[in-house]
């Protein structure tokens, strides 16, 4: 699919989703903003682990940076609403900006472990900070501006911010700077020979996905007006990787795609079973083994078979 | 001077033995992982899992012999084995047929089963935390510096070094550690002189996973067994794995020491914030040495 279309179903959707808190109970405006939020954080892992090809084990630290940085702006040191979410994604850029830094150096699997590491070390003190984090029990009823105060402030909100991020970040990719990066995925050798500065493109990408990550962060402050130390959990990390794994991790809306999927099927097997992990989790074993393209990498290879079939009858 | 004395004093040095038999833990645990690491490359996820199902067959194993004496060494000696058994099941069934794709499926794979274990291990035991009673024989402590430490710790610190020297063996001496190390370097190359490669990779698995089950079984009787026990694990033995070099036994020894160390005294002196010395350790030695302190196998 080129990218005029992709921007063309994009706009699509989004001008459904505008529309659709008029016929939808409340219940559901929130889910679809949830859903946007862990899309958006899904996507921006992906900018990275799909596009870039870099073992980002520990991207939901990014997202509870984000996100603390903008509940503790607002909740503990009296800042503007406005102020605290352009300082979460900050935060989050420049803590991406560390442990990636500590991070580059090591090839796949070495910094996929490292980060995971060291994104809990990040998640430890959070936990652990009483005073100034709200330790486990974390910060609630943060108080909002009051254009995105109500439910339906807050939806518009995560439609716009989360639609414009998606926009920039798929402008990116299709950059040079996008073009070097995969390229870098596909042959880090190869790029490098050529005079790529390998490590520097590496955590350039890194540090834009920790961004928007931490965009998502702010997003979900919005939605929930909470925040708490799961957020930046370790497991959450795997669970949006998996996302993108079912929705297709080659494409660019596959993460969106696969984060509703899974935000869906959560909410509604929740009410049914405790055992939501273990359902988690064989869906996770059946995708690895017979859906490896995920989701939309699949329908795009179905897609592309039968148009060059058609093609040459 | 200050800090001399602050270090040699009992409580310090009591603190650092409790310590130590903690990293003996960590290093049993960590060299599963890193055995695993080291031939097949995978960065085990579910390694926590074995450990957590590890120290619950050890409570359920102990229950069914009454208890005691029995009881405990009956766990020591068969929930490490179940969970290598489970553990062999898991990879015969699915692992296998994947050693040919990205690692990273591979890892996605571990996840699947740690989040599966997980789950189970909640359907099987319930929520509530369990405790394994410390047999008559291992009550009591040694008097050392002093103070009272306790005997099992001092089990613990015999039991380390055991392990550490059986894998070496094991590793470095037989036939299949041996075959093992080279197919960690040249897979194709080794089954192409007629070995029987995947084979090789299940026992190097289940192996690593026995460790996993063994560590749990011996961590029982001090702990509380509960759900989430694998969550905190797992991270901690990744660094240590990272520390002492991937694949690399007396790495994971020396990593594990290391991690022990610096938390013991991390807590005492700041009791809050403790847990940022052994992570500040890692990011000392990956500075200077980024591939870990002894030659990792990769």
């Amino acid at each position: 699919m080129g990218a005029r279309k992709s921007i063309v179903a994009l706009v699509i959707v989004l001008a459904i989703l505008a529309i659709a808190p008029l016929g939808l109970p409340r219940f559901y405006t929130y889910l679809i903003a949830l859903i946007v939020t862990t899309g958006l954080l899904s996507t921006s892992l992906n900018f990275v682990l799909g596009f870039g090809g870099i073992y980002q084990f520990h991207h939901a630290v990014f997202y509870g940076a984000g996100a603390y940085g903008a509940a503790i702006m607002i909740a503990k040191l009296g800042y503007s609403g406005w102020l605290g979410f352009v300082a979460g994604p900050l935060v989050a850029a420049a803590l991406s900006f560390i442990i990636g830094l500590i991070c580059v150096r090591l090839s796949k699997l070495y910094f996929g472990m490292l980060q995971i590491s060291l994104g809990s070390l990040v998640w430890a003190i959070v936990y652990r900070w009483y005073g100034f984090t709200g330790g486990d029990d974390g910060i609630h009823g943060i108080p909002m501006p009051e254009l995105v105060g109500s439910p339906l402030g807050a939806y518009y909100f995560a439609l716009i911010v989360g639609g414009l991020s998606l926009l920039v970040m798929h402008r990116i990719l299709n950059s040079p700077f996008g073009s070097t990066l995969q390229g870098i995925r596909d042959n880090a050798v190869r790029s490098q020979a050529v005079g790529v500065n390998v490590r520097r493109h590496q955590l350039a990408a890194i540090v834009i996905a920790g961004f928007f990550g931490g965009v998502a962060g702010v997003l979900f402050v919005v939605v929930d007006n909470s925040v708490f130390p799961d957020m930046m959990f370790w497991t959450l990390s795997l669970e949006i990787t998996i996302m993108a794994l079912l929705g297709g991790w080659l494409t660019f809306l596959g993460p969106m795609l696969g984060a509703a999927v899974i935000v869906c099927l959560r909410t509604f097997v929740s009410g049914f079973t405790d055992y939501w992990t273990l359902i988690l989790g064989i869906l996770l074993v059946l995708v690895i083994l017979f859906l490896p393209e995920g989701l939309l990498g699949y329908v795009l290879e179905a897609w592309k078979r039968r148009t060059s079939e058609s093609a040459e009858g | 001077m200050d800090i001399i004395s602050f270090i040699c004093s009992p409580g310090v040095l009591c603190q650092v033995l409790v310590g130590l038999s903690r990293t003996v833990i960590l290093f049993i645990v960590a060299s599963g992982l890193s055995l695993i690491l080291g031939v097949l490359r995978i960065p085990n996820i579910a390694h926590g899992s074995l450990y957590m199902i590890g120290a619950f067959m050890a409570f359920t194993v102990s229950k069914v012999f009454g208890g005691g004496i029995t009881g405990y060494w009956m766990a020591v000696l068969l929930a490490p084995i179940i969970v290598a058994a489970l553990s062999f099941i898991a990879e015969r069934a699915i692992f296998c047929r994947l050693y040919e794709r990205e690692h990273i499926m591979l890892f996605l794979l571990t996840f699947a089963f740690a989040l599966i274990f997980g789950d189970l291990v909640k359907l099987v035991w319930g929520a509530e935390y369990r405790t394994v009673s410390m047999p008559r024989f291992f009550q009591g402590s040694i008097p050392i510096f002093g103070l009272p430490f306790p005997i099992y710790n001092f089990f613990l610190l015999i039991m380390g070094p055991l392990v550490a020297i059986v894998l070496w063996l094991i590793v470095n001496k037989t036939k299949m550690g041996k075959i093992s190390r080279a197919a960690a370097v040249d897979r194709e190359m080794v089954g192409a002189v007629g070995i029987n490669v995947s084979l090789v990779f299940a026992t190097v698995f289940v192996i690593g996973c026995y460790l996993a089950g063994l560590g749990g079984a011996l961590v029982a009787p001090i702990v509380n067994v509960t759900l989430g026990m694998d969550h905190t694990l797992i991270i901690e033995a990744f660094l240590i794995v990272i520390m002492g070099g991937l694949g690399n036994i007396w790495g994971a020894l020396l990593g594990a020491l290391i991690f022990g160390l610096t938390q013991s005294l991390g807590i005492l002196i700041w009791p809050q914030f403790g847990i940022i010395f052994p992570y500040a350790a890692v990011i000392v030695v990956l500075s200077f040495r980024p591939t870990g302190l002894l030659r990792s196998t990769w």
